[in-house]
């Protein structure tokens, strides 16, 4: 006899879906946080895609603590002296059902789990579980917690934890830990009045702005990112690990370089710090996978590494709901069929496989090293901005040469070999096409 | 702490009027005495890379003059950071400030 049904470890959002879905099938949930609330460890860049939350809660956007909702995406290119970007707007956007929302981690997060607490599950704030509790077979039958008497045993473990993920590491779910395939996102909150925003950015109301750059983090490879909350601005940088110590290069320094781009300081003048944060990512995608099913456990978000970096999309929090929810509905069949083994769990997997958890995961599983790969990072983004450049300026009284002849020279004048370019391009247009 | 033990770059920056120390205080911590994360100095001694003191976006690793580095665990993110690009075995020995303690970030 366990003490209860489903033991949740982390209350982000993988985790309170994982409890939702699990209470609402009639399991016996505990949800426990490390954090005095839910959130208050959490940290992203500021744009979540709620769209999986449909079936799950009705009608989420009537009561979703959402910032601004984005009808307005950019893709920025930046050389220090030079910008171009693809802006694109829709009107549908603003609109339910929406696409995406700029929100606050602790206010989102906060919010999803007062959900889990309503569907029945018990919350547990300011508690650490330090490890896992292991039957004689190995099977998961439990945790560990910093409380006294801190030992809690359940049927079903899952291990929410996020990107550190130690305990999918204790149960030896990663075969390795490689700097490489993790990036380091640091994030100044700037205050600024909400009129001031609007207009910066050439929205009204409770619309709001998403800009996506490459090229704005120095010698580092990485990215950059600027939103629009409604009476704050998120600007920070992403910042491949392996590199940051070799370029020597601090991080609140490449804000700051970005923050001073000629295209980006009109957008945050004036802006006042709220808050500097940061957190870890987990980059790679299906290059660094764990196993996410063992006997007694299951695991799912950033726990997982199932947070998308494929440079024209960038997602997680999603990921993270839609596994949460498919691994409670998997926990649940298990604890009815009787059957808590890998086997017996192995409805997670079904899910995430049949679904854009994994299925966009195989589709981009290239992506994330191209994006970040130094000829993307370091050669491209200069090349397509002489190309414009030289689009667009007019030389009388020569003639215009035509983007043929500026596509070769400029090629030429990056340094950019052609078979580079070909093969980078192959790999584009399988993953993106 | 001397600019010169930290050597050029490695200095954690100002900017924009504001010290690193004012922009840490942004950031809430709700500190616990015990260190979630312990730091053995000796094994740190005759690393060259060190990156860690680069990488920690809170700027925790300091290196001394007499080669150590110092760790204060006081104002820590806990993003893993340090560990992850940390290559000396038993240098770092991470784990979780106790519950409801370490960084609190903020709701609106």
């Amino acid at each position: 006899m366990t003490d209860v049904d489903v033991i949740v470890v982390g209350g982000g959002p993988a985790g309170s879906c994982a409890a939702i879905t699990a209470a609402r099938a009639g399991l016996d949930v505990v949800l426990i946080e490390r954090g005095p609330f839910p959130g208050s460890k959490n940290m992203y860049g500021g744009v979540v895609y709620p769209r999986i939350l449909d079936g799950l809660i009705p009608n989420w956007w009537e009561e979703a603590p959402v910032q601004r909702w984005v009808t307005r995406r950019s893709t920025m290119l930046l050389t220090p002296t030079q910008a171009l970007t693809v802006d694109f707007r829709s009107q549908a956007w603003g609109a339910p059902p929406y696409n995406g929302a700029t929100a606050y981690r602790p206010d989102w997060d906060h919010w999803l789990a007062g959900h889990a607490e309503a569907a029945g599950a018990q919350l547990i704030t300011s508690t650490v579980v330090t490890g896992l509790l292991r039957a004689p077979s190995g099977a998961v039958i439990g945790v560990r917690t910093d409380r006294p008497d801190g030992d809690l045993t359940a049927k079903v473990v899952i291990a929410c934890d996020g990107v550190n993920s130690f305990l999918a590491k204790e149960a030896g779910l990663y075969e390795h830990t490689d700097a490489k395939h993790f990036t380091l996102g640091v994030k100044e909150t700037l205050a600024l009045p909400k009129e001031v925003i609007d207009e910066r950015f050439a929205v009204r109301d409770n619309h709001g702005v998403d800009i996506e750059i490459l090229g704005g983090t120095g010698g580092v490879n990485g990215g950059g990112f600027l939103y629009t909350n409604l009476e704050t601005l998120a600007i920070g940088v992403v910042l491949k690990l392996t590199k940051l110590g070799a370029q020597k290069a601090r991080p609140e320094e490449i804000i700051a370089g970005l923050k001073r781009h000629p295209a980006i300081a009109p957008l945050v003048q004036d802006g006042e710090l709220k808050e500097y944060s940061a957190h870890v990512i987990p980059e790679a995608g299906l290059t660094m996978m764990p196993k996410m099913i063992a006997d007694g456990l299951l695991v799912a978000g950033d726990a997982a590494a199932l947070c998308l970096a494929a440079g024209i999309w960038l997602e997680g929090v999603n990921f993270a709901m839609a596994s949460g929810m498919y691994a409670g509905e998997a926990a649940a069949e298990a604890v009815r069929a009787g059957d808590l083994t890998a086997v017996g769990l192995a409805g997670y997997q079904r899910r995430l496989s049949d679904t854009f958890v994994l299925k966009d995961h195989r589709r981009l599983k290239r992506a994330p090293e191209l994006v970040l790969s130094d000829r993307v990072q370091h050669l491209y983004p200069q090349m397509i901005a002489n190309v414009a450049e030289r689009m667009f300026r007019v030389d009388n009284p020569d003639p215009k040469p035509g983007l043929r002849r500026i596509l070769a020279q400029e090629r030429k004048r990056a340094g950019v070999r052609r078979r580079d370019l070909a093969r980078d391009g192959w790999i584009g247009f399988r993953s993106f096409g | 702490m001397s600019d010169t033990a930290r050597g050029g770059m490695l200095e954690p920056h100002a900017w924009g009027g504001l010290s690193f120390q004012e922009r840490m205080a942004t950031a809430e911590f709700r500190i616990h005495h015990t260190p979630h994360i312990v730091v053995d100095g000796r094994v740190c001694a005759d690393c060259s890379t060190r990156e860690c003191v680069v990488a920690c976006p809170a700027a925790l690793f300091v290196p001394t003059a007499e080669g150590g580095i110092v760790f204060n665990h006081e104002q820590c993110f806990e993003c893993g950071t340090c560990y992850l690009v940390c290559n000396r075995e038993g240098a770092i020995t991470w784990s979780y400030p106790e519950g409801g303690h370490g960084v609190v970030f903020r709701r609106t």
